[in-house]
């Protein structure tokens, strides 16, 4: 019993610090994701981030690396994405020339020369599995990838070690903190999906956006900082066909302080003006009229 | 990486008392029974977990089982009722997920429909109804009514039963399958023109020329692999349109089947997204499930504002660029039709290619008169009739061509 308790304070511990070590790199947790960061320390899974464009997905994989003071490696997924392009690919200059070079000798022992490490190209996953800190791996936008591709990193994840058939198998030196982030434009595979831990990320509430605001942007007073958090928060609610995402209210808000503002009510005129950050299609623009900004400049005390 | 470098041991687990185990066990039943992916993997993680002190507080293990637990944004939003429910007694209050769907999930009809069915399929469920034929409108729901628009939201039900008659859904499949394939061969062929030569694998020619010294000669290389066409059908399932529902869900059912990639949206005042329920293993659930979701099925038609929740809600998901959208419908809309106009526009940016196949079409004498397809028409590869499995046969050579 006594055992469970210390471990209890371990992990609250450790709950806690990953809240302000996050902080502490720009990135405002919520208790839930604390929670995932160290159930994905305790328990070994990747953590796979589902939400919509810019709600920060990628920012708390930039955040994590950042708390562990370690590197972050990142994997861009696109479709047509493959295994040259994101595990290790051979470094086909270096072979013909060393090809070149040789010739005339054993052809076997060339063959031997040329498959060697000294001939390979770390692509990011098998860099990811090869440093000897743990670094955290970001696949970014894993639902861009096809199929198969989702099928490879899944045996990947599972048994973190790479088999190259000119050199054998690559165990893994240590196990990476990987960071799945999807956008949903694709159904990802139940299997990949029981692999992970599951976080869903919202746009965050009012009072957080605030925080996030005063966090990255110097010079965002409190007052200002909550009021353009209200104000996102009401144009959210507008039937908008993209709607903001977080790292859009940063621009604004930076665009903002950038002025000189301090307060929105002094500057109607240039909030509705600098909306152009929020808003990113013809559609929404035409939307959001003068009339309309006012109105929602109104509600924000 | 900090904490607890080392994987809980068996004395460990040992402090998980039996007591717990069998409770635990219990919820992992109940999350199974909801859908949840579970298997014995994130039952022993569960355990792990409660031995390292995760269950100290209930919103802790809450928090912290939902991560576990959770696979999909739908089991994230369930995930906190079912837990309150069991292990803390609460009631359970349910969201529905499906944009769009029936607001009350309590349909008199979906008991009625259990009562009545007591096998899901077979020769006994064949025999207590009528073989319905294709040509023949027997839908009751289409009886003594009027073919056109109609206001009045009908909340009585389309009988999806008839679905469940094996014959015809074994032709409903055979056409599927046969239109898959030859929309897939085409799609195949246009990739391959569009292509300006084959890639160089540069890797394997390297691997078999050391023998000539590394001079490229014999070359090996690669092809792109063709991707598979996604087919989205929306289905007109107003009153106007009871004659066909019948037959255009069994196709969606074989499309569902045959098309590697696929979904299915039925409309009418509302839309309601029916790839999940129709893909339901066990019939009679996803009987049950579509009854729900099809409430109000059989009255008037918002084509327009159908297409707008689609747009906003699931165009994103659903379309990529290889996507072709079916839309059923005889066009006949109650709404805006200048509403309609702007949401064709919007699919049309979105999407490779639309064809609206519409049963009046076959009608001697009929006119595309209707203000909904006259907004509509301009943005539409192919405007097509089609009221039986047949006539969709006969669509086969115009739908390969897309």
């Amino acid at each position: 019993m006594k055992r469970s308790e210390e471990e209890n304070a371990s992990a609250m511990k450790t709950r806690e610090d990953i809240a302000t070590a996050l902080a502490a790199s720009g990135y405002i947790a919520d208790a839930e994701l604390a929670t995932a960061i160290s159930l994905m320390q305790l328990l070994k899974r990747p953590l796979l981030l589902e939400g919509e464009a810019g709600v920060g997905k990628t920012e708390v994989a930039k955040a994590l690396a950042a708390a562990h003071a370690t590197e972050l490696i990142r994997l861009q997924c696109y479709e047509g994405l493959d295994q040259s392009a994101a595990l290790y690919e051979w470094n086909y200059q270096r072979q013909l020339l060393s090809i070149q070079a040789h010739r005339g000798e054993d052809a076997d022992a060339i063959e031997h020369q040329i498959f060697s490490e000294k001939y390979l190209l770390e692509r990011p996953l098998l860099a990811a599995i090869r440093r000897d800190k743990p670094p955290v791996l970001l696949i970014d936008e894993i639902d861009r990838a096809d199929d198969e591709f989702e099928a490879f990193l899944l045996e990947l994840l599972s048994d973190f070690q790479v088999s190259i058939p000119e050199l054998g198998t690559i165990k893994a030196v240590t196990i990476p903190h990987v960071v799945l982030t999807s956008n949903g434009t694709r159904e990802l595979s139940d299997a990949l999906r029981r692999r992970c831990l599951y976080h869903y990320v919202d746009y965050p509430d009012v009072d957080r956006e605030a925080r996030i605001i005063m966090a990255r942007i110097e010079n965002a007073g409190a007052s200002l900082s909550l009021q353009i958090a209200r104000l996102v928060e009401g144009i959210r609610k507008e039937e908008l066909r993209k709607v903001p995402g977080v790292a859009e209210t940063l621009d604004w808000a930076a665009a903002l302080v950038g002025l000189g503002v301090r307060d929105l009510h002094d500057t109607p005129e240039l909030v509705h003006e600098t909306l152009m950050c929020l808003l990113k299609t013809h559609e929404d623009r035409s939307r959001v009229t003068r009339e309309v900004s006012e109105r929602l400049l109104g509600k924000v005390a | 990486m900090s904490c607890c470098d080392t994987t809980p041991g068996y004395d460990e687990l040992d402090e998980v008392s039996r007591l717990v185990s069998t409770k635990l066990a219990a919820f992992l039943r109940t999350l199974r029974d909801n859908g949840f992916a579970v298997g014995l993997h994130e039952g022993r993680d569960a355990a792990s977990l409660m031995a390292a002190g995760y269950a100290a507080r209930p919103g802790l293990l809450r928090s912290a089982f939902k991560h576990l637990f959770s696979a999909r944004k739908a089991d994230w939003e369930k995930f906190d009722g079912l837990f309150d429910a069991f292990w803390l007694g609460k009631r359970v209050r349910s969201r529905s997920v499906t944009m769009g769907s029936a607001k009350s999930a309590n349909s008199p009809s979906l008991k009625s429909l259990r009562d009545t069915r007591a096998e899901p399929s077979g020769s006994e469920a064949a025999t207590d109804q009528v073989p319905s034929t294709d040509e023949a409108p027997e839908n009751r729901a289409g009886e003594g009514r009027m073919e056109g628009a109609s206001r009045a939201e009908n909340l009585s039900e389309i009988d999806f039963r008839k679905m469940a008659d094996p014959e015809q859904i074994e032709q409903a499949h055979a056409v599927a399958a046969r239109l898959a394939k030859a929309m897939r061969a085409r799609l195949t062929r246009r990739d391959q023109a569009r292509r300006r030569g084959y890639r160089l694998d540069l890797r394997r020619t390297i691997h078999s020329n050391i023998s000539h010294g590394g001079v490229p000669i014999s070359l090996i290389k690669r092809r792109r692999k063709p991707k598979p066409l996604r087919l989205v059908v929306l289905l007109d399932a107003s009153g106007s349109m009871s004659m066909y529902t019948g037959v255009f869900l069994r196709f969606i059912h074989g499309v569902l089947d045959e098309f590697r990639e696929a979904e299915a949206f039925l409309f009418h005042t509302r839309l309601a997204y029916v790839s999940d329920a129709m893909k339901e293993k066990d019939s009679a659930r996803a009987l049950d499930r579509l009854s729900i979701m099809a409430q109000g099925a059989g009255g008037g038609t918002r084509i327009g504002e159908s297409l707008q929740t689609f747009n906003r809600w699931h165009a994103a998901r659903v379309i990529h660029s290889r996507s072709c959208v079916m839309i059923v419908s005889d066009g006949y809309e109650t709404g805006d039709a200048a509403l309609l106009g702007r949401e064709m526009a919007a699919l049309a940016k979105r999407c490779r290619r639309i064809v609206w196949l519409n049963p009046m079409l076959g009608w001697q004498g009929y006119a595309p008169e209707a203000a909904g397809i006259k907004a509509a028409l301009p943005h539409i590869d192919l405007y097509a009739p089609a009221n039986t499995l047949q006539s969709l046969c006969a669509l086969e050579p115009y739908l390969a061509k897309l």
